[in-house]
């Protein structure tokens, strides 16, 4: 039932990958407005591999430790391999039961990415 | 304080997570009591039909059940009559019937519309909609340092252009009593019309509409041990028989012709098509127990509550309080949060306690948003809840701040 691990809690207060790239390939952002999370991605990509990565974001433990996790499984992984990303995979990073009501937290970060890599494809 | 009210609620016997539920989410609806279930069933089984229109037994028991909740919702505000009272789905559709129906024709281009910084979006976005609608002007009563509408700063809103003012009598946020008769009485003088957001307020202390001297005054069944589904609009008379209805049908019309049709008088010709007949009937049952219990009583037991949660929640460091400083400037409300901790954090650990608390924006974004947070975490209080409640709330407060303060 415990949701705040160890692992969450340290890429909450710690988050990998944090702060904004100088010069980005892609820059993409998404918010939940109900609750008030909001994510910055940047996305430095390199010969359709990505070549570093970096978030800015606020909200709550689940979307920022959600989106710091995604941030480490990004890096230096082909594009064409994230577009085929899904939430279970979210929820394999994450290790703990996701209730109804904090599902579009620990999906933010995903979504975030969904929105950038469309974003190269244009 | 009240004590043994708990075992009036069944729901209370609910445990969460291995908890017996606490449930401190009042300012979003509150729980029903047996009264109230067993009015929804008697009515079922017994003497379920339309109503106002037949001529069998059952269409006269449903029509006298329904219209005696009217009855006694004129006297549980104090209305002159039943006629000023007109039922809607929620308190929502109480205030956009005031909007689609009275702002509809008496705003203009250039009129002015006030309302407070305090308001739910129910009192707020109906406005902003109507002012886009007619040109008109949108104004703010700010706020104090201490959560209070600054009256000052409302007087010099206040002018002839002001056509309407729109309050909550009680904020679902800071908690915050707001001065209705003060506001209503400055208004008064203007000559502009006063709207009160009661969703907060009725149920938790004595509503007078003829003392506080408003011409509507919006409310909601659901947050008063009330169904859902059933909302109030006072409209102080003759001011209902300037208005239009806003939607059309079946039992709001008198007459009807191939091409025109004419209306009801009162409260009846804002009521088109089948009513909620059940949800109205159960109210009354609400109202009965609320009166049984005495509203005096009820807001004495929300603020002990507050001052208890108040001085529990004020040791740590690290917890910010939103609420007046004086007992008396709040309802049972307490929104708080935590450095470092968003406020559905805060509300998941609660929960696995068994502690039922919101967190967020409360519908009320732009008050949340002058407070200077994200989001908060608020307790809200009722005539069931007791300082073991707010023990419990204790409890789950220090483990929010053991799992995140100790990592």
């Amino acid at each position: 039932m415990d949701i705040y691990t160890e692992t969450i809690l340290d890429h909450y207060q710690h988050p990998h990958h944090a702060g904004a790239l100088a010069r980005p390939t892609i820059k993409a952002s998404a918010d939940n407005p109900l609750c008030g999370d909001k994510i910055y991605l940047y996305l430095l990509i390199k010969n359709g591999v990505v070549a570093d990565v970096g978030f800015v974001g606020t909200g709550c433990a689940i979307s920022q430790a959600a989106m710091s996790l995604l941030a480490d499984e990004v890096l230096d992984k082909k594009v064409s391999n994230l577009k085929k990303y899904t939430p279970a995979k979210i929820y394999g990073m994450l290790k703990v039961s996701i209730s109804p009501g904090r599902v579009k937290c620990a999906l933010l970060g995903l979504a975030t990415l969904q929105k950038a890599l469309k974003m190269i494809q244009k | 304080m009240l004590t043994n009210l708990k075992k009036d609620f069944p729901i209370l016997k609910r445990k969460i997570n291995g908890k017996p539920l606490v449930y401190l989410d009042n300012a979003s609806t509150s729980q029903k009591p047996m009264a109230v279930l067993s009015a929804l069933q008697k009515y079922y089984t017994t003497s379920n039909a339309n109503i106002h229109r037949g001529i069998h037994t059952l269409s006269e028991e449903a029509t006298a059940a329904y219209e005696n909740t009217r009855k006694k919702v004129a006297k549980f505000i104090n209305a002159k009559t039943e006629e000023e009272i007109i039922f809607t789905k929620n308190g929502t559709e109480a205030i956009n019937c005031v909007s689609a129906s009275w702002g509809k024709t008496h705003i203009a281009k250039g009129d002015e519309i006030i309302v407070s910084a305090l308001e739910h979006h129910a009192n707020l976005v109906p406005w902003q909609e109507l002012a886009k609608e007619k040109g008109a002007i949108l104004k703010i009563i700010p706020l104090t340092a201490d959560y209070l509408l600054d009256l000052p700063a409302y007087k010099k809103l206040l002018s002839k252009k002001t056509k309407l003012v729109c309050v909550t009598a009680q904020s679902n946020v800071t908690g915050t009593i707001v001065p209705i008769k003060k506001i209503t009485a400055l208004a008064r003088a203007v000559g502009a019309k006063i709207l009160v957001d009661g969703a907060q307020m009725a149920g938790h202390s004595k509503v007078n509409v003829r003392d506080i001297d408003c011409d509507f005054f919006a409310f909601s069944a659901h947050k008063m041990l009330g169904p859902t589904g059933v909302g109030v609009l006072y409209v102080k008379q003759p001011l209902i028989n300037e208005m239009t209805p806003y939607l059309y049908g079946g039992d709001m019309a008198l007459t009807v012709q191939e091409q025109s049709a004419t209306y009801r008088a009162g409260p009846w010709k804002f009521e088109a098509g089948t009513p909620n007949i059940a949800d109205v009937v159960a109210f009354g049952a609400a109202l009965d127990y609320l009166t049984s219990i005495g509203l005096a009583a009820i807001a004495a037991h929300d603020r002990e509550l507050l001052a208890y949660a108040k001085k529990r929640f004020s040791k740590y460091s690290g917890v910010k309080l939103f609420s007046p400083s004086r007992i008396q400037d709040a309802g049972g409300v307490l929104s708080f949060t935590v450095d470092g901790v968003h406020s559905h954090d805060i509300a998941t650990i609660f929960n696995e306690g068994g502690v039922a608390i919101r967190s967020g924006l409360h519908c009320a974004e732009p008050l949340v948003r002058r407070l200077g947070v994200d989001a908060t975490a608020r307790l809200s209080f009722y005539l069931y809840n007791t300082k073991k409640d707010i023990d419990a709330a204790e409890r789950a407060l220090k483990k929010v701040l053991k799992i995140f303060t100790h990592h």
